[in-house]
């Protein structure tokens, strides 16, 4: 396969990463307002939000946040959070082994869930320009710097309650996202339903926040896997 | 307009672990060469994540929260159009609340 890496491509990912941009409102708005709640200061929150780029991490950090810092205890919930970004970059490789230095390692640095989603199904749709990963990376890097700037800006005189009808936002985005992966109820249907479940399940037992999102990905992808090679010749 | 040492140091520590598992996963698992189970679980895996995202908050959102999703996946159907389908089912689910309070 012949893997390009251009300006256009950039472009067209920039471009398709847009409409998510107001997804990403209501979850930065509440990692701003939070950054500003827990004492951190414009610097440090904007620091954090250009440097990590992760917005479940950078909200699971922020909930346990202390003065002074926990250092070891922030840089450890954010290892667990953002260890289910490691498979991504594997499943990307058809485009990632193509690439050299800063457009390899650079290119990881953007890669969120919003982006690897978006291009697993350009690659499915037969897409071979790798600059298009980086130019969804890059988009949402930009919205996701300035909905946290807003939010840390609006600061008090903005009290979104919980159970806001803004905050669905975040949902919806991840749900229009499923709905280009979805390839069909043979392959998809079961894992699809038990990666739910037992994120459910987890999520009710009362365990700590990555936990069911960890346990629920991991059982839905092995039960897919193993459903595949059952069926395979 | 302050930045202490130590929470540089816990934006650093948290930044260097966040990249190894961007970065550093990619270069593992592809050095290792994974077996073929590994890379039909990694096939699963989008479907999956999001899944195990969406549901928690979904079921725990109630009816308003379910006809919200249906108009997202049905909007986002129609129209391929991410920005819609989020418009869409943020403006359901805002009419439903607004309805039953």
């Amino acid at each position: 396969m012949t893997v390009t890496f251009t300006r256009a491509g950039f472009a067209r990912g920039f471009r398709k990463a847009l409409p998510l941009w107001l997804g990403m409102a209501p979850f930065g708005l509440l990692v701003g307002l939070l950054s500003d709640a827990k004492g951190l200061s414009f610097v440090e929150a904007m620091l954090m939000t250009t440097l990590l780029y992760a917005g479940a991490a950078q909200l699971l950090v922020l909930e346990l946040w202390t003065d002074p810092a926990p250092v070891l205890a922030a840089t450890g919930a954010a290892f667990l959070v953002n260890l289910r970004m490691a498979p991504m970059g594997a499943a990307l490789a058809p485009w990632l082994d193509r690439l050299r230095g800063w457009r390899l390692w650079g290119t990881l640095a953007t890669l969120v869930d919003h982006s690897f989603a978006l291009s697993v199904a350009e690659q499915r749709a037969g897409g071979r320009d790798a600059g298009f990963l980086l130019g969804v990376g890059v988009s949402l890097w930009v919205a996701w710097a300035a909905v946290v700037a807003a939010g840390y800006a609006l600061g008090s005189t903005v009290r979104l309650p919980p159970g806001h009808p803004l905050f669905f936002a975040a949902t919806a985005a991840f749900l229009s996202i499923l709905v280009p992966l979805w390839r069909g109820a043979r392959t998809d249907l079961v894992p699809w339903f038990v990666a739910g479940l037992v994120a459910l399940a987890a999520h009710r037992a009362g365990l700590p926040i990555p936990l069911p999102l960890l346990l629920g990905t991991l059982a839905g992808a092995s039960l897919g896997a193993v459903l595949e090679r059952r069926r395979a010749p | 307009m302050s930045l202490r040492p130590d929470v540089l140091l816990a934006i650093l520590g948290m930044a260097l672990v966040t990249y190894a598992a961007r970065a550093g996963g990619y270069a593992v698992l592809r050095a290792l060469r994974p077996p073929p189970f590994v890379e039909a679980v990694l096939r699963h895996l989008p479907g999956a994540l999001f899944m195990a995202y969406v549901t928690p908050p979904l079921v725990a959102g109630g009816p308003a929260a379910w006809a919200g999703a249906a108009c997202v996946v049905a909007v986002q159907l129609r129209t391929r159009n991410f920005g819609l389908a989020i418009v869409t089912g943020v403006a359901v689910v805002w009419g439903l609340q607004a309805m039953a309070e």
